[in-house]
């Protein structure tokens, strides 16, 4: 089952934006654009279009466009790094030097790092322009946008629903091609469900692929940076930027960074898929399952085999995960004491005032609760019961991936059991939200990679299929992706209301 | 009715490090406030933690000291309170899995008896800043220059039973971590500080309830508030009242003591392991390459010092302890090659003076190389011992060396018996008097009627005469006349 899309010449100047992060480095090394003019051109669209989707919490148009030349004179020398003058956006929660950096958050609305995060790092070496940073859960916290300081992001294809979260602006400013690529974080789907949410491709790399040296802590032992954009291909190519080990960060691993592009290509035959059932069952909705079952079939027709598995843990993923995330955040948000930068009170007449006020007015309601919840887990007599006991259901989720990964090469299911939902829905019921992530939060608790690809639409809006593989099996993962995107279009489909005339 | 008293102490050492544990920010001592604070010690978002290798080698180095297990794995832990001089608000240190296992420290009392104290554990972590009340009118000043300076706490069992223990331990402690080269060991600026945990009971019956005094940094203060704690509560138990479990400050200068908060007013820390870093594994290869390295310890160099130098225990004991003082003893003994004279010197007059001052060895306005140059001449018969002190005292206000000192103020002593027979002949020849009364003295009584006319030659020779010499020659001639 394919779609057909608007048969637009990707040659064409008004159509830049719908050229792939490979279509751009190939036009820019022919000469057909510069970055300047491609980065002027998604300026615009920015002005143009982000006041409907609010993606973008801060748009650097000076320094995008300074980028962009300094891109342009590179190659012009011949020296010309792997994104040389390809314009990206930052998730607001990576650190950028000089630029305010808020992670949705009121609390950090005057924060200007004096440092760049170590993927802001890596994308600037590799000359990629920096078009903005954008909006987000407020401390990743969320899976609908709707808990930023910034307001909430519009999904590009229907903007009474929500783009999913937390990195749900790095998702709608994809999906409205306001942006080729973004940066985005993922602690227990904030990736993969977002990408899901506005039908682009996201990846989740394994725990210490990417650096989380000046990436802002939600759950340290859960973080984890990765790509957006609309294919496969261009995740590869810009993880290929973003992984690295850091010494800065004790977590990263040190491991060569393959080309992720290299094995894009590989044929799927022979390819053991495990469709866990647990991935199946209650609270799926029905046109996502069918979404999810039409691609699996479509990668059977490619060779690949479907193998039924167990993970039979799966249920405690989602009780176990609010529990480590909250406890970690309780102690990685209490630096926000108002006492060396970040919001601080007005007039505060003692020590304790000022800290109660501080993080009262800082703070919003999810970040909170959240705090709240971690710190009750960690509190004398309630340690054992469950922290230590949340820690032991990591363990064997951990061990249930172990022994599937015995039997086959990557696991398939959806990734959110339903496609994008209104605003406001799930906002009275914490719990119904945090069941957005239920197919996605035990590879975290396990540190493994995951993905999501488009897979269909329901209703008109996308459906992502999720893809899981071992660990650092991210070459395997992207080619699946890959070799499904050559045989479907749903990575092709966009919203519509994004065609708007561009450059002026 | 008699008591026991037990103690228990944590102490706190600061690991000499050239960075901090997680940061590559300096440790260095007395810089301008916040100038050694990088964006990690000032916990901005996003920074992260990275173990400095050589804290933790330190930290082995003292587990093997003291004969402990080193945990072949172990992990850092969140500690979770608020306080602004804590920029993470969570301190990084370890609780189930510590480096540093159980070991023992021997001690040695004034009246020669040894004693072993147990060690529970040392562990790794990392030192807060410091809060400046003074000059802010109103506001408190922050100073990260000391945030994540490495720490390690050493805490031992309840074994010590009187100040004297305690003093003994903890000076036994500052001698490892000093000779060890981990610790500057320099308690006025902080590097070593003692929390003392106090309780009474009955002998024979369970401890009592104990109270914690935090932060001493001199051993007189401990030995001071030691006893004062025990007087308290044993006053509070015998006037029917109960000691309270609370943490407690003592004032040195004050000589008084005060309570900071009640157990029921203490933090819950809500501690849990630091998913910033993981725990750190450590191989047999590498604990034992790190064995291999360790300098000589007190007890052998104690040993050692006996033996090289004919010093009795308690004399090794002194000399020996203090890194520092060791090394001083050594090379000024070496140079001036009178050991037994060098040693005195150090415990007596150098001691004195140091301890009057407050002032460690290290610091010490006289160095090794002088004071053994003015040991030479004192063997040497140029200065007599009463010139030596003015040489001293001289050379500690920093007018140069010995020999500078004795030529620039004339203290040569004159040895030439010739000139000293022409002033004794001149004093006896002015004191008929004392000569008959000498001459008409019981013998037994004329050794101290000697004092008179050594007096007088003295004066006579402006200080200078040689002291033997005229104890010789008047002897002599007053002998001649009986």
């Amino acid at each position: 089952m394919t779609h057909s899309i608007k048969d637009n010449p990707i040659t064409d100047k008004k159509a830049m934006h719908q050229k792939t992060i490979a279509d751009i480095i190939a036009g820019l090394n022919a000469g057909e654009f510069t970055s300047v003019e491609i980065t002027q051109h998604y300026l615009n669209r920015i002005k143009q279009l982000d006041g409907t989707y609010n993606s973008f919490i801060t748009v650097n148009e000076e320094s995008a466009l300074a980028q962009a030349e300094a891109a342009d004179k590179r190659r012009a020398e011949g020296d010309a790094p792997a994104l040389c003058g390809v314009p990206i956006a930052h998730k607001d929660i990576f650190c950028t030097n000089g630029v305010r950096t808020s992670c949705g958050s009121k609390m950090l609305d005057n924060f200007v790092p004096p440092y760049d995060a170590t993927v802001v790092e890596n994308f600037a070496n590799a000359g990629a322009v920096v078009l903005g940073k954008t909006n987000m859960d407020e401390f990743a916290m969320g899976s609908s946008n709707e808990t930023s300081f910034y307001g909430p992001v519009k999904n590009p294809w229907d903007t009474n629903t929500v783009p999913g979260g937390s990195s749900g602006g790095s998702a709608a400013a994809v999906a409205a091609h306001l942006t080729p690529g973004a940066t985005a974080t993922d602690t227990g789907g904030s990736i993969r469900q977002p990408a899901a949410l506005c039908g682009i491709t996201g990846l989740k790399p394994t725990y210490g692929r990417v650096s989380r040296w000046g990436m802002i802590a939600f759950a340290s032992s859960l973080d984890q940076g990765g790509p957006m954009a609309r294919t496969a291909e261009d995740c590869a190519l810009l993880l290929n930027v973003m992984a690295s080990f850091d010494p800065k960060d004790s977590t990263s691993i040190d491991r060569e960074v393959p080309d992720y592009t290299a094995n894009l290509n590989q044929p799927l035959d022979g390819l053991k898929v495990g469709i866990p059932k647990e991935y199946f069952e209650e609270g799926l909705n029905p046109g996502t399952e069918q979404a999810v079952h039409d691609a699996l079939a479509e990668l059977e027709k490619q060779g690949a085999t479907l193998v039924s598995i167990s993970l039979p843990h799966t249920k405690l993923a989602v009780p176990a995960y609010y529990v480590i995330a909250p406890a970690e955040a309780s102690a990685n948000l209490s630096r926000f004491d108002g006492v060396r930068y970040g919001h601080r009170c007005e007039d505060p007449k003692d020590l304790r005032d000022m800290y109660m006020r501080t993080r009262a007015e800082g703070f919003g309601d999810e970040v909170k609760r959240r705090i709240l919840v971690g710190a009750y887990c960690l509190s004398a007599g309630y340690y054992d019961a469950y922290y230590r006991k949340a820690q032991q259901v990591r363990r064997l989720i951990k061990q249930d991936f172990v022994d599937a990964f015995e039997q086959v090469d990557v696991i398939m299911g959806p990734t959110s059991p339903s496609p994008a939902f209104e605003f406001g829905a799930k906002g009275d019921d914490p719990v119904a939200m945090y069941l957005e992530d239920i197919y996605t939060i035990a590879t975290n608790l396990a540190g493994l990679p995951g993905m999501s690809v488009p897979c269909g639409l329901v209703d008109d809006k996308p459906v992502g299929l999720q893809i899981i593989g071992n660990y650092f099996d991210e070459s395997r993962m992207l080619n699946v992706a890959h070799q499904f995107q050559q045989v479907t279009d749903w990575h092709q489909q966009a919203p519509t209301g994004i065609d708007v005339e561009g450059a002026e | 009715m008699e008591w026991e008293t037990v103690i228990g102490l944590e102490v706190h050492a600061q690991l000499a490090t050239k960075s901090k544990i997680f940061s590559g920010s300096s440790t260095a001592f007395g810089s301008e406030p916040n100038t050694q604070a990088s964006a990690l010690d000032l916990a901005m978002p996003g920074t992260l933690p990275v173990p400095n290798e050589q804290a933790y080698r330190y930290a082995i180095m003292f587990g093997l000291a003291i004969d402990a297990d080193i945990a072949k794995t172990s992990v850092f832990e969140r500690k979770n309170y608020f306080y602004p001089d804590l920029p993470k608000a969570y301190q990084t240190t370890q609780l189930e899995k510590p480096i540093v296992g159980a070991g023992h420290v021997e001690i040695e009392l004034a009246d020669g008896t040894k004693k072993s104290i147990r060690i529970h554990h040392a562990h790794l972590e990392e030192d807060a800043g410091k809060s400046l009340h003074e000059d802010f009118h109103g506001m408190s000043g922050i100073d990260l220059n000391r945030a994540g300076t490495p720490l390690v706490e050493i805490v031992s069992e309840p074994d010590i039973r009187n100040a004297e223990e305690a003093v003994a331990f903890a000076k036994k402690l500052h001698s490892i971590v000093t000779s060890l080269g981990i610790c500057d060991g320099e308690m006025s600026q902080g590097s070593m500080r003692f929390d003392v945990n106090i309780s009474v009971r009955r002998p024979g019956e369970e401890f009592g309830t104990r109270t914690e005094t935090k932060n001493l940094n001199s051993f007189r203060f401990m030995e001071d508030c030691i006893a004062l704690e025990v007087e308290r509560q044993i006053d509070l138990i015998e006037d029917g009242g109960k000691v309270v479990q609370e943490t407690r400050l003592y004032n040195g200068d004050t000589k008084q003591a005060r309570s900071m908060r009640s157990k029921e007013e203490a933090n819950d820390y809500r501690y849990f392991p630091c998913p910033d870093l993981l725990p750190v594994v450590l191989d047999n290869d590498y604990i034992e390459s790190i064995r291999q390295t360790l300098p000589e310890l007190p007890d052998a160099r104690h040993d050692r010092f006996m033996e090289q130098y004919g010093l009795s225990s308690y004399d090794a004991n002194i000399l020996s302890g203090d890194a520092n003082m060791a090394q001083f003893f050594e090379t000024a003994a070496k140079a001036s090659g009178d050991t037994k004279l060098t040693a005195n010197w150090i415990m007596g007059e150098l001691s004195a003076r140091l301890n009057a001052e407050d002032q460690s060895i290290k610091h010490s306005p006289v160095n090794a190389e002088q004071l053994a140059g003015m040991i030479t001449r004192l063997v040497d018969g140029t200065i007599s011992s009463k010139m030596a002190k003015q040489v001293f005292e001289a050379m500690w206000n920093g007018d140069g060396n010995a020999d500078e000192i004795i030529e620039a103020k004339g203290l040569k002593q004159v040895s030439d018996s010739g000139a000293i027979e022409a002033m004794v002949d001149e004093v006896i020849a002015n004191s008929d008097k004392q000569v008959d009364n000498y001459r008409n003295a019981d013998e037994s009584k004329r050794p101290k009627m000697l004092g008179y006319f050594v007096g007088q030659i003295m004066k006579a020779s402006k200080g200078q005469a040689n002291p033997q010499q005229v104890n010789e020659i008047l002897l002599k001639k007053l002998n001649d006349l009986i």
